[in-house]
């Protein structure tokens, strides 16, 4: 008796140590968190000192002088970054539109798999496929017709006039556009599958179309997990480094042309991080990460949140 | 004029279309990389390049230190990123339903998933690099570990909530204390998918470059020393591929081809897995 009393509060010592541990373990991700915006934070000091604000609007990139600001690269990132949504996201919905609705049972699978196929190549080789491939192509083919077509319209045209060079702006746009698709687009087809298919054979019922179902029904059905699916994808985009390191030409300069070589924050980093002279260049660079990290941390919250509410309305409904 | 009926399927059949090329699209831009990765990989990828050390310009050589280095700083960061994040997957799910720190770690281990990887190298740069004052494969191990521990954490939560709860009834009814209900139950029972995450996390690992440039960075000889700058394929890639000399650019294309299928065989591996054991239950 006394025995069997002794091998139960051994268990629950056991049990005690096996949920703390646990619980330890979750708690490192909270004090992972904070350890990189503490780290970063600290790292960038000297920086936040030297310039304050005006590093955020200081379009100055002079490392022999000191002379640091980040406007550069974050409108380097943030144009990118825009251009590459506005190409993904129609072609995502079209994706997850012909997956949910067109597909042939049998072909759904393996065309899904080969669209997550696309996100799971490496950074990496999507920057050597763009300046190897992808960018002489870009120079000969298209960039000249962009100069003559559209560069000559009033307006929009300075964005397409400038040297045919294929690697600049532009191009980092249509490579990061090529590798959110998949992200985007498992997210669409994810929160399409959710829509209860009373709704939609309701509709056609009702005498709709496909097309009508989808743009009429599914995605108002869904419209907050899609925008997080873009978000989610904006994430991706912001903080892609190696494949924009490759095409974007690497110049700290804002030109007005989208054909133009820019910079962003992450191919700033990748390329002058490990050869940054100076404790203040290495700061700005650090500062340089952590305006990177706030901006993704605000957009991927906000992509969390929305397809969080996306779910509670989906438990709510059944 | 044309009638309601006409344009409302006229609007349909354009729609279904623009879908139908979307798709193609997407396919066009994975066969075109796949291909040209063949056709420039494949003639370079010669039995020097699993026997001979990464060259200096001009000459030739291989990239056995490279593939050396980036397999043992994979390993190490499996190894010290798996178990944290089974744990941490497994608060989560089997302990978290109260209380502030689930809801809270679930959300920011989401963010953490999509984090800039870049941004993993500075931190692991300024906590440990900056300290020991050189680089190191052991840092690059560090880096990557960072990234693995969201994937696993966020896998592991997943396939616990897919275990039917009256298999943990029904080991607490026979009077199993819960660290045993877990780690030989639940756990058990969602083992296949857990791995399934495991080999995503490898794979996405793996390719991953912008962690490494601040912290393994590259080593052009032969080395085992985790405590010393480490060669790995993909800064190695990076570096030959940016370099104007043909040599290393075909070794590049080797090395991306190297790296590119075995992520993608990783993680259709994976899948298939996962399907399996999802169909025997």
């Amino acid at each position: 008796m006394f025995l069997h009393e002794a091998r139960l509060k051994r268990q629950s010592i056991f049990d005690s140590l096996f949920r703390n541990l646990t619980r330890v373990a979750a708690f490192s991700v909270l004090i992972l968190l904070a350890a990189i915006i503490g780290s970063l934070i600290i790292g960038s000091m000297p920086a936040i000192h030297a310039f304050g604000f005006g590093f955020l609007v200081s379009p100055d990139w002079d490392p022999v002088n000191d002379q640091f600001g980040a406007l550069v690269p974050i409108v380097g990132t943030l144009i990118t970054s825009g251009i590459a949504l506005l190409i993904a996201i129609p072609v995502s919905f079209g994706i997850a539109l012909f997956l949910t609705e067109l597909s042939p049972r049998a072909l759904r699978r393996p065309l899904g798999v080969a669209i997550e196929l696309l996100a799971g190549i490496p950074s990496i080789i999507y920057g050597m496929w763009g300046l190897f491939v992808f960018a002489p192509l870009f120079a000969d083919h298209v960039e000249p017709w962009l100069n003559e077509h559209i560069g000559v319209l009033p307006y929009i045209g300075p964005f397409f006039s400038g040297p045919p060079m294929g690697i600049g702006i532009l191009t980092a746009s249509i490579i990061l556009a090529i590798m959110v698709i998949p992200f985007i687009a498992s997210v669409m087809r994810d929160v399409f599958d959710v829509v209860p298919v009373m709704l939609k054979e309701s509709a056609y019922g009702l005498g709709s179309t496909t097309w009508e179902v989808m743009l009429r029904i599914v995605l108002p059905y869904t419209k907050v997990g899609v925008a997080g699916g873009i978000m989610l994808g904006l994430g991706r985009a912001l903080g892609e480094t190696m494949a924009v390191t490759f095409v974007i030409g690497n110049a700290h300069e804002l030109g007005k042309s989208l054909l133009n070589p820019g910079n962003s924050i992450s191919s700033a980093l990748a390329n002058e991080f490990t050869e940054a002279f100076g404790e203040l260049y290495t700061a700005a660079l650090i500062e340089l990460g952590l305006i990177l990290f706030f901006i993704t941390f605000v957009v991927l919250s906000l992509a969390r949140y929305m397809l969080y509410r996306l779910g509670q309305r989906e438990g709510k409904a059944s | 004029m044309i009638d309601l009926y006409t344009r409302r399927r006229i609007a349909n059949a354009t729609g279904l279309t623009i879908a139908v090329a979307a798709m193609a699209f997407g396919l066009f831009w994975l066969c075109w990389i796949l291909w040209t990765l063949l056709g420039r990989g494949l003639p370079a990828l010669t039995p020097m390049v699993f026997s001979q050390m990464t060259p200096p310009p001009g000459s030739s050589g291989g990239l056995l230190n490279a593939i050396f280095g980036s397999l043992m700083m994979t390993i190490g960061g499996t190894a010290i990123g798996t178990p944290i994040g089974i744990l941490a997957g497994t608060y989560l799910a089997e302990f978290g339903q109260r209380g502030w720190l689930a809801p809270i770690t679930r959300f920011i281990n989401d963010i953490l998933l999509s984090a800039p990887s870049i941004v993993i190298g500075l931190f692991v740069y300024e906590i440990y690099v900056v300290h020991v004052k050189h680089f190191s494969g052991w840092a690059g191990t560090i880096a990557l570990a960072i990234i693995v521990i969201p994937i696993v954490i966020r896998t592991t939560e997943n396939m616990l909530r897919l275990v039917p709860s009256t298999l943990r009834e029904a080991a607490a009814s026979l009077g199993a204390p819960q660290w045993k209900i877990v780690s030989f139950v639940t756990l058990r029972a969602a083992r296949a998918g857990i791995i399934t995450g495991v080999m995503l996390a490898i794979a996405r690992i793996s390719g991953e470059t912008a962690p490494l440039l601040f912290t393994a960075l590259n080593n052009q000889f032969w080395s085992s020393d985790m405590d010393q700058p480490m060669a790995n394929l993909p800064v190695v890639i990076f570096q030959f591929a940016m370099s104007p000399y043909e040599d290393w650019q075909s070794l590049a294309w080797a090395g991306a081809l190297l790296i590119t299928f075995s992520v993608l065989t990783l993680n259709i591996l994976a899948r298939v897995l996962f399907r399996q054991s999802a169909s025997t239950h």
